[in-house]
């Protein structure tokens, strides 16, 4: 085995939970609590909680912050205002994504919240890139993260201390408010496709955040990294290290509405290069037309040929089928293509949908 | 949720964690408390036709959590001539229930003379204390 792996303020919280626990991304998180598919239902049909204190916040500050920022990073930054967060890459040379993350104009500094798994590899590429006059600070282990997502939000906030201000954010903005006690930036993001809000406090501080949440009347469900990954899944959220990875462009991946091709970033010019050529493949959504689970590594057919390669399986908790996301040729990754998964040997049939898969949206509420 | 940890008295038991109850010539197979507890919730039972010939040690089906894959191993030989349809549409069943309502297949006992290879509930627990 390796390194003992790391554990967030809420690791005690969640053991006397009867947390499922296993390591991820070297962190010892919750799997599940009461039960994957529960968790899942409660997001969607009112509100779950999430400790996703395992992600990596990364501070850059000075006077040519900005531009560094528009130089590492595909979104155009200089549209976000103070108070605002955006969704952007990082990338490497040759176009592969690093990271994807959520950068937070914050004033005087900007924060990006990475994930946990690339945490070390953007601090390392930030670091080895900025230039005199930019700091690049890992906050990580300063900072708990928890994330409450479902209709509830408001509700559940309200009642530990959230003001007006906050409940009115929209989609994407953030603020600053107290909550139990604490000092919070309280940011209307998340990664399950419901509308809800992502709180950072100071590390030592999640537990109370956590307790307070809890001792709401209909406290929200604690939910765990499976849950997480159906809900992002039933979304079409790629997951870096499945979906995305250093070996794809955003492009591939459909991401080209967080890269802003006027600006100047790294790896630019193969971004540009690939819109004129076109992608190889193209990532797409899938469900399954009969009953079967679609894991990652199978392979997509069309017309009973193999033409892709499935990057994200599992059941769709909402529509109780098998869904995915994969890798097919741009042909066939337009939504009502029919193709079939090979499960182990039987060959599932399967339609390309535009995602998302399930009536919902972050927006909402 | 799931009952509490047990392995019943009655059942022989297989080190991939499958049990099974000797009716006659018959016999009904499952997996034990254990496995599913440590595959989690099961959302997805994948069974084998009635009549398929399977041999002792060998996989008949397979049993899918949200996350996870998991072969079933047939603790003795036989013919499948049924195949808990219960289990296919609810398959938490099998974490409700692991050793009643959530048992996968019965099969017509080829060579009962398998079943002295398996463990009996006691030996079954020294052995999971040992894993």
């Amino acid at each position: 085995m390796g390194a003992e792996l790391q554990k967030t303020s809420l690791h005690e919280l969640h053991l006397g939970a009867g947390a499922r626990m296993g390591g991820f991304a070297g962190w010892d998180m919750p799997l599940s609590y009461a039960g994957t598919l529960a968790e899942h239902h409660a997001v969607r049909t009112a509100a779950g909680v999430f400790d996703v204190s395992h992600m990596g916040q990364i501070e850059i500050r000075g006077d040519r912050a900005p531009a560094f920022l528009q130089a590492m990073l595909t979104n155009n930054i200089e549209k976000i205002a103070p108070g605002e967060g955006q969704y952007t890459l990082l990338l490497d040379e040759s176009g592969g994504v690093i990271d994807d993350l959520i950068a937070y104009d914050r004033g005087d500094d900007h924060l990006l919240v990475v994930n946990a798994s690339n945490a070390g590899a953007c601090l390392q590429w930030l670091s080895g890139h900025a230039p005199a006059g930019v700091t690049v600070t890992d906050r990580s282990m300063e900072t708990a993260m928890i994330a409450l997502q479902g209709v509830d939000w408001k509700r559940l906030l309200s009642a530990i201390g959230a003001g007006q201000a906050t409940l009115d954010l929209d989609y994407f903005h953030f603020g600053r408010d107290e909550l139990a006690g604490s000092e919070a930036m309280v940011a209307r993001t998340g990664y399950t496709g419901e509308p809800g809000v992502e709180v950072l406090v100071p590390w030592d501080a999640g537990p109370a955040i956590w307790a307070a949440l809890m001792n709401v009347a209909d406290p929200p469900e604690p939910a765990g990294l499976v849950a997480r990954d159906t809900l992002r899944l039933e979304m079409g959220y790629p997951l870096h290290g499945n979906d995305i990875d250093l070996e794809r462009t955003p492009l591939d991946a459909r991401l080209g509405w967080a890269c802003d091709l006027d600006t100047d970033f790294m790896a630019v010019e193969v971004l540009r290069a690939r819109r004129d050529e076109g992608v190889a493949e193209r990532l797409c959504s899938f469900k399954l037309t009969e009953r079967g689970i679609p894991r990652r590594g199978q392979d997509v057919l069309a017309g009973g040929e193999i033409c892709g390669t499935v990057t994200s399986g599992s059941l769709s908790p909402t529509l109780d089928v098998g869904i995915g996301m994969a890798y097919v040729r741009p042909e066939v990754a337009e939504p009502g293509t029919e193709i079939a998964i090979d499960i182990r040997g039987s060959i599932k049939g399967a339609e390309v949908r535009k995602a998302p898969l399930v009536d919902t949206s972050p927006r909402k509420g | 949720m799931a009952q509490a940890e047990s392995y019943p008295e009655d059942l022989k038991y297989h080190r991939e964690h499958d049990w099974v109850r000797v009716e006659d010539s018959e016999a009904v197979f499952g997996v034990t408390w254990y496995a599913q507890d440590n595959l989690g919730e099961v959302v997805y039972f994948d069974p084998p036709d009635a009549g398929t010939a399977i041999s002792a040690e060998g996989t008949y089906g397979e049993l899918e959590s949200v996350k996870a894959v998991s072969d079933i191993y047939a603790p003795i030989g036989g013919e499948v001539v049924a195949v808990n349809d219960a289990v296919v549409k609810r398959p938490e069943l099998v974490n409700e229930d692991p050793y009643g309502e959530g048992w996968l297949i019965r099969v017509k006992i080829a060579d009962p003379s398998q079943l002295d290879g398996l463990m009996a509930p006691a030996a079954y627990r020294d052995y999971l204390a040992g894993l």
